[in-house]
C-alpha cells in the first residue's frame, strides 16, 4: 500500500524539524558544555578554545570546582531548589480547588471560567509581573490602601523580598497548575464521590481515596510544568527580589552579561540542567502517557 | 455536607480571580493617571498614549518584535504539524524517543538556558562558517521557532491523537495514496489546531524577553528588551499605557476567537 514515494513524503516531513531540533536544540547543549570546561580570557569570543594549537584538549575543570565550593553558588542553588517547590505548592494548594470548582461548574459557567485562566496567560508574562510592582511599592496600591485605612502608619516593605518573588511566581504559574488538574479533574466521574460519601466515607475520606488518586496524574504534570521552569526564573527575581532572593537564573544572567565570563555562565547552566534532569523525565513519561490514553 | 465544600470551592475561586484580575486592573486605572509619579493619583488623562504612539523607539522595537512573532509563528507551524504528523500517524521510527525528548524539552526548559545555549551555538557558527555574521531578526527568529515549534507539536499531536482515524482508514482502502490523504483529510481537520498553534507560536515570540536578550546583537531591540530595560528603573506611566494596549488587543482578540469557536460548535 504505501509505495516509495509516500515513504520519502514521510521521511522528509519527519527528517526537517528532526534536523532542526538537532542543530538549534540538541547541538547548543554540546557547545554550552564544551565551553563550561573552559577558561574565561578577554578576547572575542572570551574563552579558550576546547583544543589548543597543537590539537591537544586544553579543558579544565576549576568552573565546577569553583562553583561546587564557593558558598554563594551552593546557597543559590538550594535556595533556587527551596523558592522554586514551595511556589509549586502554593500553586498546588490554590490551584486545586480552583480546578476543581471549575470543572463541577455547569457548562456555559465553565467555559468562561477557563477562558478567564487562559486569558493572562496570553498578555505579555513581563507586563503582568510589572503590575505587581506597582501594587507591592512602598507607595504602590496596596500600602496606599493600608495606610488611609489607618492600618499601618509606616508603608510595608512588600517589594524587594521574598514574599514578593512568591507572589510573582505563584501569580505566573499559577495557569499551568490549574489547566492540566483540569483536563483529569474534568474527566473523573462525580458519582465516584457520591458513591463513596452514601457508603459512609467522610467527606476527606472521600477525597483521599477517590478524588486525590484519580488527579494524580493532573497534579504531577502541573508540578512539573511549574517547578522546572521556576527553578531557572530571571525576571520575577530581578524585578521583584530583593539583594537576598538570588535564584540560579539570575546568577547565569549576570555572570553572563555583568561579569561577562561565559564560561562559569555555562557550568552554572549545565549544574541546573543537572538538577533539572529528573523532573524533566518524569515530565516526558506523563505526557506520553496522557497522549496514549486520550 | 457538600454545601460547606461548595462555599470553600466557591471562596477559592473568587480569591483566585481577584488575585489573577487584580493587578490587571490596577494597571488599567493608573494608565489614566495625570501624574508622572506613577503612584500619585492626579486626575483623570490620556496623555501617556499620545506619549507612546510618538515614541519612535517604541514604535520600532514593537514594529520588530511583530515581524519576527508574524515569521516565528509560520515556521513553527509548519514544522510543529510536520513534527506532530510524524509523533502521531507515523508508526514507530528509529530516533523516536531523541525526538519526543526534543519536542518535551524546550516546553520547560528554562529560558536562561535555552538562550544562552543558543547564542554560544551562533558564536560558534560565526567563527566556523561566517553566519549569522550579525546576531538580531534572524536569530531571533531562529531560537523562537525553536521553542515554539514545541508548543505547536504538542497542540497538533493531542489533536491528532484525540481524533477518529477512520476517517484516514477510509480514505485509504478506498484508494487515497496516503500523501493525498494527509492533504484532503488529514490537514483539514486539524486546522483550528494549527490555527491555535499559529496564535499561541506568536504570542509566545512577542511575550519573550529572556530568550531574545541573549542571541540579540547591538541594535536589535524587541519590544519586552525595550520595556524591561525602562521597567528596570521602576514603575513608569507610559508602560501602564502599553500594558492597557495589550491587554486591550489580547481580551478582544481572545473574545473573538472564542466566540468563532463557539458558533463553529453550535452549528456542528
Amino acid at each position: 500500500m504505501i509505495n516509495a514515494q509516500d515513504r520519502l513524503w514521510q521521511r522528509v516531513t519527519t527528517a526537517i524539524p528532526y534536523l532542526w531540533l538537532l542543530v538549534f536544540f540538541l547541538a547548543p547543549f554540546a557547545i554550552i558544555l564544551k565551553i563550561s570546561f573552559a577558561d574565561p580570557v578577554i578576547a572575542l569570543p572570551p574563552f579558550t578554545p576546547f583544543f589548543d594549537d597543537e590539537g591537544k584538549p586544553d579543558a579544565t575543570i576549576s568552573n565546577y570546582i569553583f562553583l561546587l565550593t564557593d558558598k554563594l553558588y551552593i546557597v543559590t542553588y538550594l535556595k533556587s531548589v527551596f523558592m522554586a517547590a514551595t511556589a509549586t505548592v502554593l500553586c498546588l494548594l490554590l490551584g486545586f480547588p480552583m480546578a476543581y470548582g471549575i470543572a463541577r461548574a455547569e457548562s456555559t459557567t465553565r467555559n468562561i471560567l477557563l477562558l478567564l485562566i487562559i486569558l493572562p496567560f496570553w498578555i505579555s508574562f513581563l507586563l503582568r509581573v510589572y503590575a505587581w510592582m506597582g501594587l507591592l511599592n512602598n507607595y504602590g496600591v496596596i500600602n496606599n490602601a493600608l495606610l488611609t485605612l489607618g492600618i499601618v502608619d509606616q508603608p510595608l516593605q512588600l517589594i524587594y523580598t521574598d514574599f514578593a518573588v512568591y507572589i510573582g511566581l505563584v501569580y505566573s504559574y499559577l495557569p499551568f497548575m490549574i489547566l492540566p488538574l483540569y483536563a483529569t479533574l474534568e474527566r473523573m466521574d462525580p458519582d465516584l464521590v457520591e458513591a463513596a460519601q452514601d457508603l459512609g466515607a467522610s467527606p476527606s475520606q472521600a477525597f483521599r481515596d477517590i478524588t486525590w488518586p484519580l488527579a494524580r496524574p493532573g497534579v504531577i504534570a502541573g508540578c512539573l510544568l511549574v517547578f522546572i521552569p521556576a527553578m531557572g526564573e530571571y525576571v520575577i527575581p530581578y524585578l521583584l527580589g530583593g539583594p537576598d532572593s538570588m535564584m540560579i537564573g539570575r546568577v547565569l544572567f549576570d555572570e553572563f552579561f555583568v561579569n561577562r565570563d561565559w564560561p562559569l555562565a555555562s557550568s552554572v547552566a549545565i549544574i541546573l540542567l543537572v538538577l533539572l534532569v529528573v523532573p524533566i523525565v518524569l515530565l516526558q513519561r506523563s505526557q506520553s502517557r496522557d497522549l496514549e490514553t486520550t | 455536607m457538600r454545601k460547606r465544600g461548595s462555599r470553600f470551592t466557591l471562596s477559592v475561586l473568587a480569591f483566585g480571580y481577584a488575585f489573577l484580575y487584580i493587578p490587571l486592573v490596577s494597571v488599567i486605572v493608573y494608565s489614566f493617571n495625570d501624574s508622572r509619579l506613577a503612584t500619585v493619583w492626579g486626575g483623570f488623562s490620556t496623555r501617556w498614549y499620545g506619549e507612546l504612539l510618538r515614541n519612535e523607539q517604541v514604535l520600532d522595537a514593537a514594529f520588530l518584535s511583530l515581524r519576527i512573532a508574524f515569521v516565528t509563528a509560520t515556521l513553527a507551524t509548519v514544522f510543529g504539524t510536520m513534527a506532530g504528523l510524524a509523533l502521531a500517524r507515523f508508526g514507530r521510527f528509529r530516533g523516536r524517543t531523541l525526538f519526543s525528548g526534543m519536542i518535551t524539552s524546550p516546553l520547560v526548559m528554562p529560558e536562561v538556558i535555552t538562550g544562552l545555549s543558543l547564542l554560544l551555538l551562533f558564536v560558534s557558527l560565526q567563527q566556523l562558517i561566517g553566519w549569522p555574521a550579525q546576531r538580531g531578526f534572524s536569530t531571533i527568529t531562529i531560537a523562537h521557532t525553536t521553542f515554539a515549534m514545541a508548543y505547536v507539536t504538542v497542540i497538533v499531536q493531542s489533536r491528532l491523537s484525540a481524533m477518529d482515524e477512520s476517517l484516514e482508514e477510509a480514505a485509504m482502502d478506498l484508494g487515497g495514496r496516503p500523501l493525498r490523504v494527509v492533504f484532503d483529510i488529514t490537514l483539514p481537520l486539524i486546522a483550528p489546531a494549527m490555527i491555535a498553534g499559529w496564535l499561541l507560536a506568536f504570542t509566545l515570540s512577542l511575550d519573550d524577553l529572556v530568550i531574545a536578550s541573549f542571541v540579540s546583537g547591538p541594535g536589535g531591540s524587541t519590544l519586552p528588551m525595550l520595556i524591561f530595560s525602562k521597567v528596570k528603573l521602576g514603575v513608569t506611566p507610559d508602560i501602564n499605557a502599553l500594558a492597557t494596549l495589550i491587554i486591550a488587543i489580547v481580551t478582544v482578540g481572545v473574545l473573538i476567537a472564542w466566540s468563532v469557536s463557539r458558533y463553529a460548535h453550535r452549528r456542528l
